[in-house]
């Protein structure tokens, strides 16, 4: 999403004034606590001014979010965030509209909202804090849970296939796709500020800990000895490196992703895939890198800008389309409208 | 042979004919041609359930129906003088309202065998000649030969010829009601303005209908309907579906607020949706949403940043939006949801008429959830009903649900309509900017007990709202059981508090006080006007009352039903405002209810009004 910021000589502000008084009241050690500075952090920076500025949720652990955002705010209902969110944009185009919420609330109850702001490319920063489970309800399984999880409601092992969140991202032709952790805050800051910068929805899955119900989710990624094995941070027209020496790439294998040895002399940079973000066909192809990570040869997670392109957004759509009956019918006159073509006398 | 004009005072006529046939087209330039005659009128069309019927069957008729004359008309009949069949289906399906003695106009061409046979006359019996229709004025025009003689010189295909022949059976109408065609052939000559042929095909058929009644000697009766004694003043005709969308145009006109229409496609609701999405150079702003909930939600959006926003639905888009319309409430945001009601329960009967909605739209929520509720009596009516609706919602800080229904929507009558200038502001509070840095207060209250409408952007006000339990005055976050107490009767004494600001109930006709009040609310109003005027010319003490505020009713009417010695609801439901009358005001209110997706029959009400005289 991209917005007009602050252009007054006040003092800029800093992320502790992005913060309200009220108690946070996330489990200590949630990923949510991160997530919460990031923003408040990256919002300074970009010199996002507070009345300019709204953040959206639904329910859930993570949708308290505005409640400590000192902006405005709207803590709204299960799922729906994406419908109040676009309805604010459409009703002001200047404001920095930024929507939060989680696996279950985006991609189960609200699934399809998800889909339609997506399609319809909103200009708006849609975070999905993804803790696979579902907190505040007290630890049932989630839409993204693994196959076979065992919850409270699922004694014997969820039997439902999880959703791939970037995936249906691109199935639902969003213009902006990227994934970042809680634990890599430096890395979260940066898509934070790229997510921002994008005109139109901006899907940023974030990978975040529910250390009360679902412990470690993530941990093949964030934790410092498999990270490097496990995960691929994008770089837009550079290669798709990684491992604990940078010793790893993927290459394709005629239509098929394959990780490589760097090492072995057999291939060298110059042979690897290069990421570029606005290729729809690899951006595609990224969004199923979804391996278990604890399996052979299993392909990287990608982190980073998946996919992002400029497409127009709905609400500039919108108002050319008013615009453009004002230019073809003139500014509608009311005494017109109220007696309409035909009239008679009596 | 001369024929002689006689002058009656009200005719209804029935266009009844396959869905293919052209009958609603054919109503409205009928309904045009009569207002200009000056006679009051009241339309309603009657539309197949399905969208394609196979041609030819009962399922696919479609009928249009006009009551017009030189006296006060109320609704559009119950039963008609006059039913045009363009086929057997048609005639089959609306004989038995053809009043006894009626006039059937019949197109003899589309009584041929097959006809016959879709509309299951038994053993293919033809009832133009088997006698069955004795009991009525029997006139036979043989339509589509005629319509397709008349242009054996069109360059049209046979096809697009047999589309004219509506324009035959309206020229005869024209004929037989001493008519002129120039308003019919000016409306087509702007519809086909960038068609000469078929421009010329319609005109010629016409025409040839019209002439058709002039020179056969068959037909020896001219009808003529004088003039009714309307108000001065110009008028137009109006639908209620279009008096909603001019009246939330003006609304956003007149309140300086840009109008947001967030809407699921739903029979009937959906004509909103439509006529709203022609106005864009009014600067409305109309959102196609994924589904109810998304229409509500965004809308919701809208009106927290500041504009004045509308969803639109019929009964069950309304069970959807019920969280969201808590929501709206608990966060004290205008809004306005408008219910064209139809049949229900479930999806029931979408394209007919039923008033079984009010209990959902007084009660449908979880938790205490006060929300005023206005309702349309008429067409014309719809137009001020809907503006106050607007006024209540942005002024009170509230969601309001606006109740209409099928009939209301979709039928028409002649409207005196305002000029703007008549048309009073509506006057809008923001919350000021504040420049101190002070912490604001999103949930203090005025006299009134109303929050300010604090939108964002506006500088020094950020502040959150939300589906929680608020603190009063902050709105912050608060569990406190003495709060949540405290918070349900003020957002209670809120809703209620604004009969201070709605106009005293008043009676439409009849005396202050008496034997016997009708209360109505909705379409049962042109029925009640009917049989009332008709129960004063006979000498009861009789009146009726109809309501436009249920919730919250205007602070006199208890007084005025204690006025009378019993109280009347006729609803098309199992008595639904009655129980709500009862619960309230502890009376003894009895009822009349019909709950067969028809309105209510002018003579049913008569008859059930007589019962308590
Ligand atoms: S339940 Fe999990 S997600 Fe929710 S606040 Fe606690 S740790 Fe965070």
């Amino acid at each position: 999403m991209t917005t007009q910021t602050a252009s007054t000589n006040q003092e800029p502000l800093k992320a502790k004034d992005f913060a309200t008084d009220q108690d946070v009241r996330w489990c200590p050690g949630c990923g949510d606590y991160s997530i919460l500075k990031q923003v408040q952090t990256v919002m300074a920076e970009i010199g996002l001014d507070k009345d300019n500025t709204a953040v959206i949720s639904g329910i859930g652990c993570s949708s308290r979010f505005p409640y400590y955002m000192d902006t405005y705010g709207m803590h709204s209902i299960h799922g729906r965030a994406p419908a109040f969110a676009s309805g604010l944009r459409m009703a002001n185009r200047d404001l920095s509209i930024w929507l939060v919420t989680g696996d279950g609330d985006g991609f189960s109850i609200g699934g399809n909202h998800m889909l339609h702001i997506l399609r319809r490319n909103v200009n708006i920063n849609l975070l999905l804090f993804n803790n696979q489970i579902y907190g505040l309800t007290k630890g049932q399984y989630s839409p993204t849970s693994e196959l076979n999880k065992r919850t409270k409601s699922t004694p014997m092992g969820s039997i439902d296939r999880p959703v791939n969140p970037c995936a249906f991202a691109i199935g639902s032709n969003a213009t902006f796709i990227a994934r970042a952790m809680d634990r890599d805050t430096k890395h979260l800051k940066t898509i934070l500020h790229r997510a921002d910068q994008h005109h139109g929805t901006s899907f940023t899955e974030i990978y975040q800990n529910c250390n009360i119900f679902n412990d470690g989710a993530f941990f093949a990624f964030t934790d410092k000895a498999t990270k490097p094995l496990t995960t691929v941070f994008l770089e837009h027209g550079q290669p798709l490196v990684f491992g604990t020496e940078r010793n790893k790439g993927v290459v394709f294998n005629g239509m098929r992703p394959k990780v490589v040895d760097l090492g072995s002399g057999e291939y060298s940079e110059n042979d690897l895939w290069i990421h570029d973000e606005t290729d729809i066909f690899k951006a595609t192809m990224l969004t199923r890198f979804f391996d278990d990570p604890s399996e052979e040869s299993a392909l990287p997670r990608p982190f980073g800008v998946l996919y992002a392109v400029d497409e127009p957004c709905y609400e500039d759509m919108m108002f050319e389309q008013l615009d453009q009956a004002i230019e073809e019918k003139g500014d509608g006159d009311l005494d017109d409208l109220i007696a309409g073509p035909r009239t008679w006398v009596i | 042979m001369k024929t002689d004009v006689k002058t009656r005072k009200a005719v209804t006529i029935k266009f009844a004919g396959d869905s293919g046939d052209g009958m609603q087209l054919s109503g409205g330039l009928f309904t045009s041609s009569t207002a200009l005659t000056g006679s009051d009128l009241a339309t309603f069309p009657d539309f197949p359930a399905e969208i394609r019927a196979p041609a030819g069957t009962i399922a696919g008729v479609s009928g249009f129906q006009i009551h017009f004359g030189s006296q006060k008309i109320f609704t559009p009949g119950d039963t008609f003088d006059v039913l045009v069949a363009m086929n057997a289906a048609a005639l089959k399906t609306n004989i038995d309202t053809l009043r006894e003695g009626g006039t059937i106009i019949a197109n003899t061409d589309g009584f041929d065998k097959k006809n016959l046979r879709l509309a299951k006359y038994e053993n293919g019996a033809n009832p133009l000649d088997d006698g069955s229709l004795a009991g009525y004025q029997l006139l036979e025009l043989p339509v589509t030969k005629m319509t397709r003689e008349t242009l054996t010189d069109s360059p049209l295909g046979l096809k697009e010829k047999d589309r004219c022949k509506n324009m035959f059976v309206l020229g005869f109408l024209f004929w037989r009601y001493s008519r002129s065609l120039q308003d019919t052939i000016e409306f087509l000559t702007g519809k086909f303005s960038k068609k000469p042929d078929v421009l010329e095909a319609n005109i010629k058929v016409l025409q040839a209908g019209y002439n058709f009644g002039d020179t056969t000697e068959t037909f020896t009766s001219r009808y003529e309907i004088k003039a009714a004694p309307l108000e001065k003043g110009t008028y137009r005709g109006i639908m209620g579906s279009e008096a909603i969308v001019l009246g939330l145009i003006t609304a956003s006109k007149k309140s300086g607020l840009p109008l947001f229409y967030g809407s699921y496609p739903i029979t009937p609701a959906s004509e909103i949706l439509h006529g709203l999405s022609r106005h864009k150079n009014y600067g409305v702003k109309t959102f196609q949403a994924e589904d109810e909930i998304a229409a509500i939600c965004s809308s919701i959006g809208a009106a927290y940043g500041g504009h004045l926003a509308i969803t639109g639905t019929s009964g069950p888009g309304l069970a959807l939006k019920g969280e969201a319309l808590g929501l709206a409430m608990i966060l004290e945001l205008p809004l306005v949801v408008i219910n064209i009601q139809r049949g229900g329960p479930s999806t029931g009967l979408p394209t007919k008429t039923e008033q079984s909605d009010l209990l959902q739209a007084m009660y449908g929520r979880n938790g205490e959830c006060p929300i005023p509720v206005i309702s349309a009596s008429t067409p014309a009516d719809a137009f001020e009903a809907i503006f106050e609706a607007c006024r209540i919602a942005i002024q009170h800080m509230t969601p309001v649900v606006f109740m209409s229904d099928g009939f209301i929507s979709n039928g028409s009558e002649p409207w005196k309509f305002p000029k703007s200038s008549e048309i009073p502001d509506i006057t809008v509070q923001f919350a000021p900017p504040k420049e101190n840095g002070d912490t604001y207060l999103p949930y203090a209250r005025d006299e009134r007990l109303v929050r300010k409408w604090a939108v964002p952007g506006t500088k020094g006000l950020a502040h959150r709202i939300g589906g929680l339990e608020k603190e009063a005055e902050t709105g912050n976050v608060s569990y406190d059981p003495a709060n949540h107490e405290y918070m349900t009767k003020i957002r209670e004494a809120k809703v209620e508090g604004i009969a201070e600001f709605i106009p005293e109930q008043a009676i439409e006709i009849g005396p202050e006080e008496g034997d016997l009040l009708i209360l109505g609310w909705g379409s049962s109003y042109g029925v009640i006007q009917s049989v009332v005027t008709t129960l004063l010319s006979e000498g009861h003490s009789v009146a009726h009352a109809q309501l436009r505020y249920i919730r919250p009713f205007p602070k006199n009417l208890g007084n005025l039903l204690k006025g009378f010695k019993q109280v009347l609801i006729p609803e098309m439901n199992t008595g639904q405002l009655a129980s709500i009358i009862r619960n309230k005001f502890l009376l003894d209110v009895k009822q009349y209810n019909k709950i067969q997706g028809t309105p209510i029959a002018t003579s049913e009400l008569l008859h059930a009004a007589k019962e308590l005289l």
